[in-house]
């Protein structure tokens, strides 16, 4: 069974009289332990993709199934319970709660979980060590760096123990040596704890460190190919 | 599952950061809260003054007044006809069974002498009853016996003020006082009843009736009393005893027998039912005090949700960070409504101190009787936690609608 599957996934947005698709028959699957670099200029409905796999959306058509269960027709809370146990998420902007510690933005998850706040503070601080800030546990999000912020929602999103992260254009906001640091730790996390990384990008240097790049144009899946640099790299 | 200590901690946070917009909040509901408990506290005050009043006058009383006596067409007003007897008061103790104690007066003003020192003040030509009438003890001595009473006994009891203005700091019991220039023996002195208006209740002095009617004031005729004073069995059987009393009356005096039609020649005043009504007067006073304070605290809630609305719309971007990692529609909806309720509280809290200080200072500054009741305070405090729950709950529930996708690329 594929850890994600969609069939003929379409996602049609309604601007007054225009029908925009966003996406087209999209048919795909993704297997746990995955590195997958999804590219494509703007417009092309990768960003929408991501967002129907990440369950902050529901497609206009088709069905997806997340582990084997179609998550079409939940509702907001149990979408919201998938994406607290299942996805973590990273983003452009960090997206990182201002005026709250790191150890507290970490905690969120499990807040929301429903875990006792000793268990809470415990898993946040070694999640926040995995990805290399022990110590920092009471920075604010402003005494951080940019990269250093990234790995803070890294670690947010690997403290539930999801199997799978998606990051939307994750180094976008970050200078070279920051995006380099970034993609060893998903490669790292990746090869060392099998979590399935999804990752938005316009670089094709930093897909290059994906082992599958799936290009988006206009709706559709234009390109599904295995990365060959690093298969050559292995 | 909900975690209410996080969640809790997670409000306070997001308040703190705009202390000022916040205390400015919570101004609404401190203004609202103070300004019931303090109107709550003037009319507690005012209907307690009344009970106490009520409670001093003696209770299920009933005071029965000669009729109006007319000469050459001009009616003289109430009590100046004189038909009322001893032996009227005697029979209704004997034959109304809703009466308990009955007390003939026979009252006047008299200057009073004792030693070097003279006071004037009001006589009243009573029985012993007087005292079970108007449920007033003794603080020192005995009351009247009957024998007294029938023997023209020249024996008296003492209020506080006449007691504290003849004798100062010596005992009165025994002393002889001079009443009209007639000698009495005070055997005894009445508690302190207090004011009862503009009365002074203990400026009094209580004599046997007879000695009032034969050596102090004098009678129209043998056994003419100026009022009687009735104590019903009970506040139910007031009604019963009024009308008992009229027809014993009307019986005695001759009137409306065969077929004449005849006005009463007395009136019966059923003394406590007119202080039943003043008090509910005060509580219906109280009531209207307290719903027009709590329109403040409604307005107050009003900007309570307010101020949430403009906190929803700023944070949108932080409920759609929440909504991604898993929060639930209850845990985005519990947030902003514990945000609200923490306001509204503390509100509550401190404009319950304030009304309490301001309530102190009213009575201190108008001289205003004023009660701050623990209901008040358990009431306002219990309504502004429900106003925070009440107008918190729109805002929260709009924030918890919110589409995450939208809500993240809010700016």
């Amino acid at each position: 069974m594929a850890l994600i599957e969609t069939q003929e996934i379409t996602k049609t947005y309604s601007l007054g009289d225009l029908e925009l698709n966003a996406l087209n028959n999209i048919s795909l699957g993704i297997e746990k332990g995955e590195f997958i670099a999804i590219m494509g200029p703007s417009g092309s409905g990768k960003s929408t993709f991501m967002n129907i796999l990440g369950c902050l959306d529901k497609p206009t058509s088709g069905r997806y199934l997340l582990e084997g269960i179609d998550v079409a027709h939940m509702n907001r809370d149990e979408l919201a319970s998938i994406r607290n146990k299942k996805i973590g998420f990273v983003f452009q902007g960090f997206n990182l709660l201002s005026r709250t510690s790191a150890l507290e933005n970490v905690e969120l998850p499990l807040l929301y979980d429903g875990l006792p706040g000793k268990e809470r503070s415990e898993r946040a601080a070694a999640a926040l060590a995995a990805v290399g800030l022990a110590g920092r546990e009471n920075h604010h999000p402003n005494q951080l760096s940019g990269g250093q912020q990234q790995r803070v929602a890294i670690a947010r999103s690997l403290v539930n123990n999801a199997p799978i992260i998606f990051a939307d254009e994750p180094t976008g906001n970050l200078d070279t040596k920051s995006s380099a640091e970034l993609m060893e730790l998903f490669t790292k996390l990746n090869a060392e704890s099998n979590i399935t990384i999804i990752l938005i990008t316009h670089e094709a240097d930093i897909a290059g460190y994906s082992k599958r790049i799936i290009k988006f144009r206009d709706g559709c899946v234009v390109n599904d190919e295995t990365n060959k640099r690093e298969q050559a790299r292995i | 599952m909900i975690n209410i200590p996080s969640t809790l901690k997670v409000s306070l946070r997001a308040l703190l950061v705009n202390k000022m917009r916040s205390a400015l909040t919570m101004l609404g509901i401190v203004i609202g809260v103070s300004a019931v408990i303090t109107m709550l506290a003037v009319g507690t005050g005012a209907s307690q003054r009344v009970s106490e009043q009520m409670a001093s006058m003696g209770s299920n009383l009933i005071m029965i007044m000669p009729g109006t006596s007319t000469e050459g067409g001009v009616r003289m007003g109430a009590g100046t006809q004189s038909t009322l007897s001893v032996g009227d008061a005697e029979a209704i103790q004997k034959d109304c069974p809703a009466v308990l104690y009955v007390a003939p007066v026979h009252n006047g003003s008299a200057q009073v002498i004792y030693g070097n020192q003279n006071w004037f003040t009001s006589i009243t030509g009573t029985t012993a009853n007087m005292l079970l009438v108007r449920d007033w003890p003794l603080t020192e001595g005995r009351p009247f016996t009957d024998d007294e009473v029938r023997s023209v006994a020249r024996v008296c009891l003492l209020g506080q003020t006449v007691a504290d203005n003849l004798f100062g700091g010596i005992n009165p019991i025994g002393q002889i006082i001079r009443i009209k220039k007639v000698p009495f023996t005070v055997i005894g002195t009445l508690a302190i009843k207090g004011q009862r208006g503009h009365d002074d209740q203990d400026d009094t002095i209580h004599v046997p009736i007879t000695t009032a009617q034969k050596k102090l004031f004098g009678t129209a005729f043998p056994g003419m009393v100026r009022s009687i004073m009735v104590k019903a069995q009970s506040t139910e059987d007031l009604p019963a005893a009024e009308k008992q009393i009229g027809e014993l009356l009307r019986q005695r005096h001759h009137i409306g027998q065969q077929g004449q039609e005849q006005d009463d020649d007395f009136t019966v005043r059923n003394l406590t039912e007119t202080m039943q009504v003043a008090e509910q007067l005060m509580n219906v006073m109280t009531l209207l005090l307290g719903a027009i304070a709590s329109i403040s605290l409604l307005v107050g809630g009003i900007g309570i949700m307010n101020i949430m609305l403009v906190s929803v719309t700023e944070r949108t971007r932080e409920i759609g960070i929440r909504m991604a990692i898993g929060a639930k529609t209850r845990d985005i909806r519990l947030q902003f409504i514990i945000e609200a309720l923490i306001l509204s509280l503390i509100g509550g809290i401190v404009g319950i101190i304030i009304g309490m200080l301001g309530s102190k200072i009213l009575s201190m500054l108008a001289g205003w009787n004023t009660i701050v009741s623990p209901l008040s305070i358990l009431l306002s405090f219990s309504f502004s936690g429900m106003v925070g729950v009440f107008f918190g709950f729109y805002p929260a529930y709009k924030a918890s609608l919110l589409d995450p996708i939208d809500a993240l690329r809010y700016e």
